[in-house]
């Protein structure tokens, strides 16, 4: 079975709800939109206080071209637009929706009728994804059109859905596949036509079984669509390590992207917001969000409007345990610890973690002894101990030479180190170091 | 609840492994052959072994509390036993105590602790201890005990060991002297054979017992194959090409199965402080080793070179670190 070539760990998986089907999660009393939450330009705010608002109205604009616009999850009436803090824990400008009633803009197509037929042209349908505000709904949310218009001199090839869902704990892609299997092999059709290729693979890790049974057996109505069952072995998510697991081809350092190998990646949340963009008419405001943790009463999937505080999600999934130590929005690997569960549900929040006191504590860190394992598990076959310690020692030019900007920061080195280093601090340090430095180096020339 | 939630960098898991789950490791893979000296050396064994284990664990737990003054000492770590068990494994059976305490002491002392602990020391403790003793007395370090005397420590009966009859026939160009050795298999299981010769150092007379001892790691995932087999790949290719060149020299499975040569490449020289940290750096450093110490045992002065052998290398360690690079993800050959 496939998988990538270089490093690689197994963490224990932990799919608490994998069993769980979605659930729709009632409205909150009010629902928060960061303006900036997708990678590029904030969008702008085109509400102001006292405006009245459906499900699926715009409410702020593109800031850009590297950028995505933002609608409302909820019918009501704008309350402010103020700051707050987000899961990145910087304080961020936002719009605070009041929620009155359930009243959809008509355009929306509400029916759970399948629509396979598209008659529109690969433009039309990337005009339709940008004007829908989608973007890569793994955790990175890059503006979806974007890696749909490839710069010059570069061709697509093909396709890749992300399916592996690496991370342990998060079912959120899972059931979406069990579930809406028909809808997603539409929208990576839609994406096929969009970036002008014949052929797609989706890669599932062998952990689903079920799911990549049954998008086999869907797939086959669906010409060019191929399901690639993936050996187990977390970062197979990462978008490089992916590539090379499903086409064998590997992305060279920064700034070379996958369109450079010909290949462009999307979630699978994303083909199926794709879909829903497309097909519906229906813009990007809700999404599945897995709540989890060994402490949680009840570990579920929630089909969760856009800026649900994590708090209300919490709460249905059985409430906050007592032991709760570390709330994290997204996987134990790459998620952040939030500092408080007033957070809002972004376009990128793939689930919320619980974990215990005694999970929640990093154990003592403890010398170097050179196993040389964090080494053996880098994916991107770095030296993960040589970059920490040199960041450690703001040796800057080295740490650079050493390709730290490679750095995927998957956490794979941290996991492994018997001595619980904590490298990936350092390594963070260093490469937003470095970052600054080589951007400062390209603007004097 | 909020007020006492946790905020740290991702990843928020870890494996679970530790230090001294590695070292403890190591220590389980060495029991088989723990359990063939006793089997061969009796009391002696027993005493070398834990004398040295005793010493290594005071002399750490002394230095960290009195020289260095820090409040925890590193013992449990594992580390202090190990180097304990390891440099005893390398001792003949009938060393008195005084002098192990003294390479304990060299080990554990200079070969570990001035280097600032565990981590930072660059050769492998256990051999500096093992190298001094052999320098200082090798008139004790080199009379081995026969096998199958295990009611003595001092008073045990000594012989020539397979090295030394190897080095004899190369001495003397005489290949017939090579039919003193007790035969490959009997070098693998560490039995005496038909002739009555002294085995060796306690820990290193059986092969097969060291070889479990790899396979565990293997299995446990506490080392990677890359050292101890281009060690051992090099050891019998070189010594193959001699054998064939000169059968004086000893044929290439015999020189593989005597001496310190398992020991060594298993346990010592895949020492994670001292040896290098990529996969291909491994791969020099082995057969590095390899070579010397079949130079070393064929043309040398002394009749086993993989102490020298391993030291040497863990000079060149840094060396190999600085230029021996992972192979990136991406990368394209130049």
């Amino acid at each position: 079975m496939k998988t990538f070539r270089i490093g690689g760990v197994h963490p224990s998986e932990n799919k608490l709800s994998a069993g769980k089907a979605i659930e729709t999660l009632t409205l909150p009393k009010q629902a928060v939109f960061p303006l900036s939450q997708h990678i590029g330009a904030p969008a702008t705010a085109i509400v102001k206080k006292g405006d009245v608002v459906k499900v699926g109205t715009k409410i702020a604009e593109a800031g850009g071209f590297v950028s995505a616009p933002i609608f409302s999850s909820v019918s009501g009436k704008v309350n402010k637009v103020d700051t707050v803090i987000d899961a990145s824990g910087y304080r961020k400008p936002a719009i605070f929706i009041d929620v009155d009633g359930d009243e959809w803009e008509e355009t929306i197509d509400r029916s759970t009728e399948l629509v396979k037929e598209c008659s529109l042209t690969p433009e039309e349908i990337v005009a339709k994804i940008k004007e829908a505000g989608v973007v890569g709904m793994g955790g990175a949310c890059f503006p979806t059109h974007v890696k749909l218009c490839p710069p010059p001199g570069c061709k697509a090839q093909c396709v890749i859905i992300n399916a592996v869902e690496c991370e342990p704990y998060l079912t959120a892609d899972h059931r979406l596949m069990l579930e809406k299997p028909e809808q997603i092999l539409v929208g990576v059709t839609l994406l096929m036509k969009a970036a002008k290729v014949n052929k797609a693979y989706i890669g599932i890790e062998n952990n689903k079984p079920d799911a990549i049974k049954l998008m086999q057996e869907k797939a086959v109505a669906y010409p060019g669509i191929e399901i690639v069952p993936l050996k187990v072995k977390y970062p197979q998510g990462g978008e490089k390590q992916l590539i090379d697991a499903v086409i064998g081809r590997q992305v060279p350092a920064p700034l070379a992207i996958p369109i450079n190998v010909g290949a462009v990646v999307q979630n699978v949340g994303t083909a199926y917001a794709v879909y829903e963009a497309v097909q519906k008419s229906k813009p990007l405001f809700e999404r599945v969000v897995t709540v989890t943790g060994k402490s949680v009463k009840n570990p579920s999937n929630f089909l969760t409007r856009m800026g649900t505080p994590i708090s209300q999600l919490i709460e249905a999934a059985g409430g906050m345990p007592e032991d709760t130590g570390k709330v994290i929005g997204g996987g134990p690997m790459m998620g952040k610890a939030l500092a408080n569960t007033e957070v809002p549900i972004c376009k990128g929040s793939s689930g919320v973690l619980l974990m215990n006191d005694k999970e929640a504590a990093r154990a003592e860190a403890q010398p170097c002894i050179r196993c040389a394992k964090c080494v053996g598990v880098c994916p991107m076959g770095l030296e993960p101990f040589l970059l920490a310690t040199l960041s450690s020692y703001k040796e800057w030019e080295r740490v650079e030479k050493e390709d730290i900007m490679s750095c995927i920061e998957c956490g794979s080195c941290q996991f492994t180190c018997p001595s619980h280093r904590p490298m990936l601090d350092y390594i963070r340090l260093g490469k937003g170091t470095v970052g600054g430095i080589i951007r400062a180096r390209n603007a004097k020339k | 609840m909020a007020n006492k939630l946790i905020i740290s960098l991702s990843p928020h898991v870890h494996s679970g492994d530790s230090v001294q789950k590695n070292m403890y490791g190591v220590l389980i893979a060495l029991i088989p052959a723990f359990i063939v000296s006793l089997i061969y050396f009796g009391v002696g064994a027993a005493i070398v072994t834990l004398t040295s284990v005793a010493a290594c664990v005071f002399f750490e737990w002394a230095i960290t509390k009195f020289i260095l003054k820090k409040e925890r000492t590193t013992v449990g770590d594992g580390s202090a036993i190990l180097t304990g068990v390891l440099l005893a494994f390398n001792l003949p059976s009938n060393l008195p105590i005084w002098i192990i305490v003294i390479g304990a002491l060299v080990a554990i002392g200079i070969g570990k602790m001035t280097f600032g602990g565990l981590g930072c020391n660059p050769f492998n403790p256990a051999l500096v201890g093992r190298v001094f003793l052999l320098i200082s007395f090798p008139v004790q370090m080199t009379s081995w005990p026969q096998v199958g005397q295990v009611t003595s420590y001092l008073d045990a009966e000594t012989g020539a060991t397979p090295l030394a009859v190897m080095k004899a026939a190369i001495k003397a160009g005489d290949a017939s002297i090579l039919e003193q050795l007790p035969g490959s298999f009997n070098l693998l299981i560490g039995a005496p054979g038909n002739c009555q010769m002294g085995a060796g150092s306690l820990g290193e007379i059986c092969a097969l017992a060291l070889i479990i001892g790899l396979v565990y790691m293997l299995w446990k995932k506490i080392i990677t194959w890359h050292i101890p087999v281009s060690i051992l790949a090099t050891v019998f290719v070189f010594a193959g090409l001699m054998h064939l060149a000169n059968p004086v020299y000893a044929n290439p499975v015999d020189v593989l199965l005597s001496g310190g040569l398992m020991l060594g490449a298993i346990f010592m020289a895949t020492d994670y402080v001292t040896s290098p940290m990529t996969h291909k750096g491994m791969l020099i450093y082995g057969i590095a080793i390899g070579f010397l110490t079949v130079v070393i045992r064929m043309f040398g002065a002394y009749p086993e070179g993989m102490s020298f052998a391993i030291l040497i290398m863990n000079a060149f360690t840094p060396l190999i670190n600085n230029y021996c690079k992972p192979k990136r993800f991406g990368e394209v050959k130049k």
